[in-house]
């Protein structure tokens, strides 16, 4: 599934991203790196952007972000 | 990958006798780096105190900032700033700067001799894989491990001399913002930089293995293992900065509060900085005229009085407003909130093409557009920079303050508007900003439907937790635009009141002054008004207009000037004497015509610079003064028919 689709309040980890180069490389830094847990935190007023916790740190990504990052549900494989 | 024995341990922190009389150091430079939000820069003015250098980078747009440590009683070694960036290998234009200074591949600057890196003690496994590339470059480097303090109050653990003996590099604790710890800074470079060769010596041989450079995958899978094996422990995330964003995130209150936040800037603004200003041109004005009757000869008091001290008093008056604002904005940023205010305007500033990030430099545009369109730097998407960049001078900037103030102040009656809501004056105002923000939004649009249609923007925030803003970096803040808006004032707008004082009493006749009309520019003006006088312009507000191309600002230094020579108004105050020769349409036209027209050289400047163009520049000054020219002309045209 997209980490768009994830819940507020659910967690899930990271499977792969399918992000242009640059973007892709920007992401990884900050910790959205493949088997990677992400929190979903909350949504921005108008229902987006979406507020996620990843390594401790809290990054805002729009849905059109989001939607190319592919998770699973945590303890599934 | 790098699965290894661990690496033997290494003398860290050891602090070797200094000989006395002995040279002090091999060391000259020394280069600071870490992550966004690790409070490098805050260990940077620690550091250094505050005399820094700003300069760019050659070629980029990249700012560079070194300074002499000083503050740590090392006069002789030179502190590098570098850009703070999450990866080497980047692909922004920062990482690339970085990476070349680090390497001496950099013309101008010389290959750094010491690295001091600064991480974020609260988000360790993350900035480690920074770190990793760095050490891999083998110079002598300390890591510093910021926000100790902070950490060790909210349950984390870190063990430096694990860290240490892992990365075969001394580890700090440090608290930049209260500057504890710095000390070990000190020793490292003393221990390091010894002139003694033996000394020199005790350099420990790298026995650990680094990731690859240009993968990080490699680099977070390195880092998170360093952490584990130092048995890091991130500290709980701070209850009350959840707590603060269920509020301030609010579907309903978060919108709101911005709202007011909004408000509450502009209106402190006005409300406590117009009786400061008031205040002060008071005190100048008093001033000015006991200076004028201490000097006997009479031309020279007309040249330093009329000349000189009106000018440059008109813009002087606008110090306290600028630094009010100045202020709120440095405190919002501070804080943490003006990130999430980027979040809730991310959707209304998408739906003009642009992105939440754009909301930043545009708030600060409203102070002054060039450390604004500086700001584009946090835009990764080129495109969307840009379009910022271009629209970001419609936004009403402090210079445009000066002419606003006067013209309402001597055209606009005091009366309450609405039952007593708002007053009449404050109304203008607050339409001629609305005026600006719809201009930027819609060329904005414009922009972003045509020449620059980009497919994707990413959107990419990150939220930093709050923090109070401390009275040390709002105060530098502050200090900096001060000593700039003075310099200014002292330079150009001294030099443009002198040369048109000169020119409004050439040529002399006779050994005496001209008369304000038959002088040099006299003539000029009246060469230009016939394009003015549809606008409702006079000759003297022609070259206002002329002299307030190099900054919007110098336009009432030039009447006051103007005004002050000419004998008819010269006992007149400005204001008088702006009703004495201007009609209303004339007097609104005039700031409508301020709210677009693109009268600043800095932030031409500034443009040229980060666009690394000349086009840009150009085609923007075309549009916006074009733009002004017409909606000037209307103004003009509908005021006058209906008044």
């Amino acid at each position: 599934m997209a980490l768009s689709e994830v819940e507020v309040g659910e967690s899930a980890v990271v499977d792969s991203l399918e992000l242009p180069h640059d973007v892709l490389d920007h992401l990884m830094h900050l910790g959205f790196l493949p088997d990677a847990t992400i929190d979903v935190l909350r949504r921005a007023p108008a229902g987006d952007p979406t507020v996620y916790r990843v390594e401790g740190a809290e990054i805002a990504l729009r849905r059109e972000t989001a939607r190319h990052i592919h998770v699973r549900r945590q303890g599934q494989r | 990958m790098s699965c290894h024995a661990p690496s033997p341990p290494v003398a860290v922190l050891e602090e070797p006798p200094l000989k006395p009389g002995q040279p002090r150091s091999r060391f000259r430079t020394i280069a600071l780096i870490g992550p966004p939000n690790s409070g490098k820069s805050t260990l940077f003015n620690r550091l250094t105190g505050l005399r820094q250098k700003v300069a760019n980078y050659p070629g980029v747009t990249v700012e560079q900032r070194s300074g002499r440590m000083s503050g740590i009683r090392r006069h002789d070694l030179t502190l590098i700033d570098l850009p703070g960036i999450y990866s080497l290998a980047g692909y922004s234009e920062d990482a690339r700067v970085a990476a070349d200074v680090l390497k001496g591949e950099m013309p101008g600057t010389p290959r750094p001799d010491a690295v001091l890196i600064v991480l974020d003690a609260l988000n360790l496994s993350r900035q480690l894989m920074l770190a990793g590339p760095i050490l891999a470059l083998g110079l002598p480097t300390m890591v510093l491990l910021n926000m100790a303090d902070l950490m060790e109050s909210r349950g984390g653990v870190v063990d430096p001399l694990a860290l240490a003996q892992e990365l075969g590099r001394p580890v700090a604790l440090i608290s930049a913002a209260r500057g504890t710890g710095l000390e070990a800074i000190e020793r490292f470079l003393q221990q390091h930089g010894s002139a003694h060769p033996e000394m020199a010596r005790t350099l420990p041989v790298l026995p650990i293995e680094l990731p690859v450079l240009q993968n990080p995958g490699e680099c977070r899978r390195w880092a998170s293992q360093v952490s584990s094996r130092t048995k890091y422990k991130a500290p709980a995330s701070p209850l009350w900065t959840r707590r603060l964003d269920s509020v301030l995130l609010h579907r309903v209150w978060g919108p709101l509060i911005f709202l007011a936040v909004v408000v509450t800037v502009f209106q402190g603004v006005f409300t406590i900085g117009q009786p400061l200003s008031d205040w002060m041109g008071d005190g100048l004005t008093q001033l000015g005229t006991k200076v004028a009757h201490v000097i006997p000869i009479l031309w020279l008091q007309a040249l330093v009085h009329a000349g000189l001290w009106n000018g440059v008093q008109a813009v002087l008056v606008f110090l306290p407003q600028i630094l009010l604002l100045f202020l709120f904005i440095g405190v919002l940023e501070d804080s943490g909130y003006l990130a999430r205010a980027a979040l809730i305007a991310d959707r209304v500033m998408r739906s003009i093409g642009l992105n939440g990030k754009a909301f930043i430099p545009l708030l600060s545009a409203y102070a002054c557009a060039v450390p604004a369109i500086m700001a584009t730097r946090t835009i990764e998407n080129k495109r969307d920079r840009l379009a910022t960049i271009l629209v970001a001078p419609f936004m009403t900037c402090s210079a445009r303050l000066p002419i606003y103030t006067l013209i309402i102040a001597a055209f606009i009656p005091n009366r309450p508007v609405l039952g007593s809501l708002i007053g009449m004056r404050a109304c203008v105002m607050l339409s001629l900003y609305v005026l600006g923000f719809l201009a930027a939004l819609l060329t904005a649009k414009l922009l972003k439907s045509s020449v620059l249609k980009a497919s994707s923007s990413p959107f990419v925030l990150e939220l930093p937790q709050y923090r109070w803003p401390t009275v040390r970096s709002l105060s530098l803040r502050l200090y900096d635009r001060s000593a700039l808006f003075l310099k200014k004032a002292g330079t150009i707008i001294l030099a443009v009141s002198f040369v048109l004082w000169v020119l409004s009493i050439l040529p002399l006749n006779n050994g005496h002054f001209s008369d304000l009309a038959n002088s040099v520019i006299g003539k000029l003006g009246h060469f230009v008004e016939p394009v003015l006088r549809p606008l409702g312009f006079n000759w003297k507000i022609g070259i206002g207009l002329l002299s307030s191309i190099i900054a919007r600002e110098v336009i009432v230094g030039t009447l006051g000037t103007l005004y002050g020579v000419d004998p008819t108004t010269h006992a007149l105050s400005l204001q008088a004497a702006l009703r004495h020769d201007m009609t209303i349409g004339g007097a609104i036209a005039l700031v409508v015509f301020f709210a677009f027209a693109m009268q600043c050289t800095s932030t031409l400047a500034v443009v040229r610079r980060e666009t690394n163009s000349l086009r840009w520049p150009i085609i923007q000054f075309c549009y916006m003064s074009g733009l002004a020219y017409v909606a000037a002309l209307i103004t003009n045209q509908v005021l006058s028919h209906l008044l």
